[in-house]
């Protein structure tokens, strides 16, 4: 049945998931809703000298959408600005290739599975849901880095 | 067995007549098609009627003076006739065609807030009231938020009782000298909940406030009568009731449409135009501008004749029977909770629920892979799960040809969701 869209590691993600609740110091955060289902998620992001030192987040939503959001946490913390988008074009791209394309592990980690539920376009928002608000709390952060939010 | 109720309609019979209740899904599974609220499915009659119109008689409307225009004409305007007997209409001209219901709602807004009436009492202004219900569709609460904006007027509603009823212990408040109109909805699209009308109609008409009704949830599924309903304007849609996407139906008294100005301007719509100015059709025309939905308006006959030939009483007692099972069997299953009524007093088909633990739309998933199509969130119906403090519901939507077999395929599905996420 489901088990190409709920992967173990998805449904793993979900149960118990990795870095939730939002945390300080940050420099931007964005909130981010899905209008058609109501799922929504905030995502902080906070930048020190070009790494992204956390990058925490809290929601509620279907498990597709709260699991993404925790791999998203596990990808990103600790990572290097450029690294970080790295990763967020190659989870867009996957999200956004219908099924067709082949996850680099190496890039993606547990980011692989959700390559099932590149076939379910309803469900391809719920998974971007945390990388669209990421992206654009990282874009902020960039441009505000050093004023730490307290 | 398809159906053990004691319903009075032979739904075994009628389930042949939807061609697309035979389909297999994907891992063949059968369809159990419970999101007919979202919309109706098909019969033969219909698509033979819409094939048969493009195939035989396709021309436009009121335009053309050859043979196939008075065909298409006549097809067209005897549709009218009938859908007006459908909900009792005292004249065929009450009735005028919209897109669907959401258009005939933004009509009567729009045309409230325009200004333009030559009366005053279908003129919008500061100081004016309009009320609505936190149970509306947003389709019935946006198009009154934006005349509100435009206007100046004061935009109010009823709430909701914790058993998913209108609260109406302030109506004398709520409707008072200041009310220019109240708009709410007769069935609610996420709780099931048939309001009763009358109350409101009577404080309404006290106060001199026009009431319109958005029916889109009650005509496809019970015998709907303007006349009795006491209402002044009243909104539906085709593709609920067995017709085709692309046609809505406002159905108004003949002495408010005659008062409301025009909303859309175009060809057909007018009397004369010069370059200074025009003057307009007389209704239901005037609301009409453009080529209609025409295709669609015939088959919307068609479904109308379908439902007729059913007899809409029998339809009513079939789903309310349905409603009552249904109840029972969620009844069952530990960890749902119905959002909205949970006895089938006072409700139609279309229940919501919520299962502890999984998000709605992990629910319905789980559910379509075992062919059991239902839909998830929260409906346009946002402030409802605002009241409720949900962020969603999953919803089962019933009609006349739904069996108690998809009732049980759905109560079964739902103990796999809750192994699936357990």
């Amino acid at each position: 049945m489901s088990d190409s869209l709920y992967q173990e590691i998805i449904l793993d993600h979900y149960k118990y998931p990795h870095g939730r609740g939002l945390r300080e110091p940050f420099q931007a955060e964005a909130h981010h809703v899905n209008p058609t289902c109501g799922d929504e998620i905030t995502v902080r992001v906070a930048v020190d000298g070009g790494t992204l030192t956390d990058v925490s987040y809290d929601g509620q939503g279907c498990s597709i959408s709260q699991a993404s959001a925790s791999v998203l946490h596990d990808l990103l913390s600790g990572q290097g600005v450029d690294d970080a988008f790295e990763v967020e074009r190659a989870f867009v791209e996957l999200m956004q290739g219908k099924g067709e394309v082949e996850p680099d592990e190496d890039v993606l980690g547990d980011g692989i599975a959700f390559a099932g539920v590149a076939k379910y376009p309803a469900r391809v928002k719920c998974a971007l849901l945390s990388w669209m608000a990421f992206k654009d709390a990282a874009s902020r952060a960039l441009a505000t880095e050093g004023e730490v939010t307290r | 067995m398809a159906n053990d109720l004691t319903s009075p309609l032979d739904v075994d019979r009628i389930r042949k007549d939807f061609p697309i209740l035979d389909r297999r899904l994907a891992g063949d599974h059968a369809l159990a098609y419970l999101d007919s609220a979202n919309t109706s499915q098909k019969p033969q009659a219909v698509i033979d009627a819409l094939t048969e119109h493009y195939a035989r008689h396709n021309a436009n409307v009121a335009r053309a003076v050859h043979q196939l225009g008075e065909e298409s004409t006549a097809a067209y305007e005897g549709a009218r006739d009938r859908i007006a007997a459908f909900v009792g209409a005292a004249s065929r001209d009450e009735i005028v065609f919209a897109k669907n219901a959401s258009e005939a709602l933004n009509l009567v807004a729009n045309t409230l807030a325009s200004g333009l009436a030559d009366d005053p009492r279908y003129r919008l202004g500061p100081g004016d009231e309009i009320v609505i219900s936190e149970m509306e569709h947003h389709s019935n609460i946006v198009p009154w938020q934006l005349a509100a904006r435009r206007t100046g007027a004061t935009l109010r509603w009823f709430g909701l009782t914790d058993d998913g009823r209108l609260d109406l212990s302030t109506i004398d408040e709520l409707i008072n000298p200041r009310t220019k109109i109240i708009s709410v909805v007769h069935q609610s699209n996420i709780l099931g909940t048939v309001n009763d009308l009358a109350p409101i109609v009577a404080r309404a008409h006290e106060v001199g406030a026009l009431v319109m009704a958005d029916a889109s949830q009650s005509v496809p599924h019970m015998p709907v009568d303007v006349a009795a309903l006491g209402v002044d304007l009243l909104a539906f849609t085709g593709h609920k009731m067995c017709g085709p996407t692309g046609v809505g139906v406002l159905w108004g008294r003949g002495a408010v449409l005659d008062a409301l100005p025009p909303f859309l301007g175009g060809g057909e719509m007018i009397e004369t135009v010069s370059m200074e100015g025009s003057t307009f059709a007389a209704v239901p025309h005037k609301f009409e501008a453009g080529t209609p939905p025409i295709a669609q308006v015939v088959g919307l006959g068609a479904a109308v004749d379908y439902l007729t030939g059913l007899d809409m009483a029998k339809v009513y007692a079939h789903e309310r029977e349905l409603t009552g099972y249904a109840l029972q069997r969620f009844a069952g299953v530990d960890g749902v909770t119905i959002i909205g009524p949970d006895t089938p007093e006072g409700r139609g088909g279309t229940i919501s629920f919520t299962v502890d633990g999984v998000h709605p739309h992990d629910v319905g998933q789980v559910l379509d892979e075992q062919g059991v199509a239902v839909r998830v969130g929260h409906h346009c119906a946002r402030p409802v799960c605002v009241r409720y403090g949900i962020p969603a519901t999953t919803r089962a939507s019933f009609y006349l040809y739904t069996t108690t077999d998809e009732i049980d395929a759905l109560a079964d599905g739902l103990e796999r969701v809750k192994r699936f996420f357990r």
